[in-house]
């Protein structure tokens, strides 16, 4: 989809430009002035650029890795990658059991971005539906929010998910909602701000008065003008649940082996840090490239749909 | 006559590119002498607080003068480095800002931030300096100079913190006093005091004043001298006496003709008295819980506000802020619940109705809000949101959308406006598509709460003239509430004057201008500015010279 949106909107770009300048900027919609700025803004594109690279490689992880990622041979352990003398058989070498670590790698990817997506997803919903609350009503139910806040904020993260985890056991699921009912704490301390700033504003009394109801108000008026922070959040919140699982699994208590992640991967290879050094920086450096992406696209996302917020 | 203090030759500030126009200011030249007051008149996006700013050192980065020459105490300011330019600032140049509000520091004592003018520019001993801020405090008339001087930004009023700002600025008795629009957030009265210690201080101080403003009665009131500029460009210059009588250019006698006058015309649209609604001992207080620190206090927003509308009337409200005004028309359009009371329309009294039973009652009273940038939701079409009233009725959107349709012609915009963002429309046009929405629900009462106070005069003009054809024609009832006693004496048949959340006195135009009983309501028409002005009428003046009508800015 970013990609041919991308390609349109630059064939369009100099056309526009050729007719005397451009189109001067008030005649434009919201959309297309986003779009203008969002095609001149690096950082976004670069974010976006390597985000859909790792999307795309973990969509077709199955034609990308030519091994099993679960297929151990011990005739082939510990094989270099292909760029340290390693062969072409395996081109970023093997793990201590023999397994492909390209494949691993790859099929890490889905496991990031599933938890990251859905971590980050439930809890812009459990934020979301908070902040917006008590941004809207005020009152008792702002002051039971901010209190649920509070308490959020009072909790360690990673040492809640360390002692859910140890009584549940580990696993995807087990990680995934842990990570997803913990995270929730900035959607609802921003959209709390949003909503009561959008909220004072006119055309929403304007929408009452009009006797819209109170869910066409949310959702015609509220929600649509604090989707751009929300947007960021999410992003942020995205990369905060990545990095929490890597931790979580390199400490033995996330995503349980054999499952390939990213995490798990560095935890295994951290015995043979002196001396196989890669099984470490490549997963690691795996991990940087996403989280880096995301950020970055987030911070772009940020500049082009609110530009009066950037510093 | 002395020689100049400030001398503006030929400035140009260039925009950057993709702005609406090349240069923020054209080839403008002004002089200023010492005591006299130059009045730099235009509408919005005229180049005026460029002027001011370029003078000041204090513009935006993306700004920068490309040629011409500022000429201050001999020396070229544009040529100054920053460093040169600040120590002038404060101490030979001053500024007044227009928001009282956000031009002091909050965590400082005034008296603090009075001192610091000595600190950074003399070398005074601390009593020195105390001796000096309680003397200025006590020459811009604020009462009790020793408390002032230990209190902070909040606690004082906007009028006295304008008066603070003024203090700071006359400090080290500058040469130039630049004011950007100094008056222009203050109530009615509030500004008539400012205003005549600007006229005190050009007798006591030396200096020139350079007094940036949109309204030509704050002009007439103190101008020694008027600029009158248009898309920065100077089309009009001379004596106050000069350009207000006998204005030259077109431009100017547009301006100087929508400056908002008594009209005289009786309610000759009112032909049949029927009651549309009708309002009874309204009560609305306002309580905040006491805490530790401060005691509880209770607001009477609205004390027993009684008043009755009738088809086709226009019903002014006026009053200065915190005269309770926008508490009443919150009660009306039920986004408050009122204490007490009854609002009675079409025969039942809306006051006490739960939103379900009031849910049909909203069609009949719609509401236009003050700010035209904060009414329109940016991220719906206008069309989208102005079927969103008679679809919340149950409306069929296509059918909703022709009416849309309809009324945007009814108020002079194009139907492709429909398929466009607010963004993309300047406050005079979001008004009318705010008009245009309140109208869609087809309501008995209009109420037009400040509708035209955030606007530039001639297009303020453009609105009030819409409104006033809108009820003729649909036979529509207004409410307008306003702080502005010359747009309500131009629109309104019968007034009522609010003070302190009650009713002081009510009338026909005519009775409360001409015969006001209550003491609020004459000190509010003393402190009209402009008062010694009699606007002239602009078809009896000779023609304009064809040549200025010619040039660029002479046509429309």
């Amino acid at each position: 989809m970013s990609d041919t949106s991308l390609t349109s909107a630059s064939a369009k770009k100099p056309d526009a430009v050729s007719k005397k300048g451009k189109t001067p900027a008030h005649q434009l919609s919201p959309r297309a002035k986003m779009l203008r700025r969002a095609l001149r803004h690096k950082g976004l594109l670069f974010g976006l650029f390597v985000m859909s690279i790792i999307v795309i490689v973990a969509i077709f992880a199955p034609l990308i890795a030519t091994h099993d990622p679960y297929a151990q041979s011990l005739l082939a352990r510990m094989k270099p990658p292909a760029f340290m003398g390693g062969t072409w058989e395996h081109p970023l070498g093997t793990d201590a059991l023999g397994r492909d670590y390209l494949a691993r790698l790859v099929y890490g990817a889905r496991i990031s971005l599933l938890i990251g997506l859905i971590a980050a997803t439930i809890s812009a919903c459990i934020g979301t539906f908070m902040g917006v609350m008590a941004g809207y009503f005020g009152g008792r139910i702002d002051l039971l929010v901010t209190f649920f806040i509070n308490v959020r904020l009072a909790m360690p993260v990673v040492l809640v998910a360390l002692a859910v985890v140890a009584l549940f056991g580990g696993s995807l699921y087990v990680v995934v909602s842990v990570l997803g009912l913990l995270l929730w704490d900035r959607f609802a301390v921003v959209m709390r701000a949003a909503t009561m700033q959008v909220r004072k504003l006119e055309y929403v009394a304007a929408a009452q008065v009009l006797g819209a109801s109170l869910p066409r108000v949310l959702f015609k008026d509220i929600l649509p003008n604090v989707m751009n922070h929300l947007i960021v959040i999410f992003t942020l919140e995205m990369a905060h649940a990545i990095i929490l699982e890597a931790a979580l699994s390199f400490l033995g208590l996330g995503v349980q082996p054999p499952t390939p992640s990213w995490g798990l991967m560095i935890s295994e290879g951290k015995e043979m840090l002196l001396f196989e050094s890669w099984l470490i920086t490549i997963p690691g450096v795996a991990l940087f490239f996403l989280v880096l992406s995301i950020n970055m696209l987030g911070d772009g996302i940020r500049d082009v749909t609110a530009p009066e917020g950037r510093n | 006559m002395t020689d100049p203090i400030l001398t503006i030759r030929n400035l140009t500030v260039d925009l950057p590119e993709g702005g609406d126009r090349p240069h923020a200011v054209e080839n403008l030249s002004v002089d200023i002498a010492p005591k006299e007051i130059v009045c730099i008149v235009g509408e919005s996006g005229s180049g005026k607080s460029i002027t001011s700013f370029t003078t000041m050192g204090l513009l935006p980065k993306a700004l920068k003068p490309s040629s011409g020459e500022v000429i201050f105490e001999g020396r070229d300011v544009l040529k100054l480095s920053a460093r040169e330019h600040a120590k002038l600032r404060g101490s030979r140049m001053a500024m007044i800002f227009q928001e009282p509000m956000s031009a002091l520091n909050p965590c400082y004592t005034v008296g603090d931030q009075i001192e610091e003018m000595f600190e950074q520019h003399t070398s005074l001993s601390k009593a020195e300096r105390k001796a000096r801020t309680i003397r200025l405090l006590d020459e811009v008339q604020l009462p009790d100079p020793e408390r002032i001087y230990s209190s902070y930004p909040h606690q004082l009023s906007g009028g006295q913190r304008q008066r603070i700002v003024i203090a700071i600025a006359l400090a080290l008795d500058p040469a130039l006093l630049i004011a950007d629009e100094p008056t222009t957030a203050l109530d009615l009265s509030t500004q008539a005091q400012i205003l005549h210690l600007f006229k005190e201080l050009r007798e006591k101080h030396s200096a020139g004043i350079m007094f940036v403003t949109h309204d030509f009665d704050v002009v007439a009131e103190i101008a020694d001298k008027v600029v009158v500029m248009k898309q920065g460009v100077i089309v009009e210059q001379g004596t106050a006496e000069e350009v207000l009588n006998r204005p030259k250019h077109p431009y100017t006698r547009k301006l100087i003709d929508a400056v908002p006058r008594r009209t005289g015309s009786v309610n000759a649209h009112m032909a049949e008295k029927h009651k549309v609604m009708e309002v009874l001992d309204l009560n609305k207080t306002y309580h905040s819980k006491g805490t530790m620190f401060k005691p509880a206090r209770t607001v009477h927003a609205c004390k027993d506000v009684n008043f009755i509308v009738h088809r086709g009337e226009t019903l002014g409200i006026v009053g200065e802020s915190g005269s309770g005004k926008s508490t009443l028309v919150k009660c009306l359009i039920r986004l408050e619940d009122p204490d007490s009371g009854s609002v009675i329309i079409d025969g039942s009294d809306i006051a006490q109705f739960t939103p379900k039973l009031l849910h049909p009652y909203r069609k009949s009273i719609q509401i236009v809000f003050q700010d035209p940038y904060g009414s329109l939701n940016p991220r719906r079409t206008i069309g989208d949101q102005l079927v969103e009233g008679p679809c919340n009725f149950g409306e069929n959107r296509a059918h909703a959308m022709e009416r849309a349709k309809k009324l945007m012609k009814i108020v002079r915009l194009e139907e492709d406006a429909l398929y466009r963002y607010p963004a993309q429309f300047s406050g005079g046009q979001r008004q009318r598509i705010c008009i245009a929405r309140a109208l869609m629900v087809e309501p008995e009462v209009l109420i037009a709460d400040e509708a035209v106070s955030a606007l530039d005069v001639s297009v303020q003009k453009e609105v009030l003239k819409l409104l006033n054809e809108i009820r003729d024609e649909m036979g529509l009832t207004v409410l307008f509430i306003t702080h502005d006693l010359r747009v309500a004496a131009q629109i309104c048949d019968n007034l009522v004057v609010m003070q302190n959340g009650e009713i002081v006195e009510r009338g026909t135009v005519d009775e409360v201008f001409g015969a006001p009983k209550h003491d609020y309501t004459r000190k509010l028409l003393s402190a009209q500015p402009g008062q010694g002005w009699v606007v002239p009428d602009i078809a009896k003046l000779p023609p304009v010279d064809p040549a200025l009508l010619e040039s660029p800015m002479g046509a429309f």
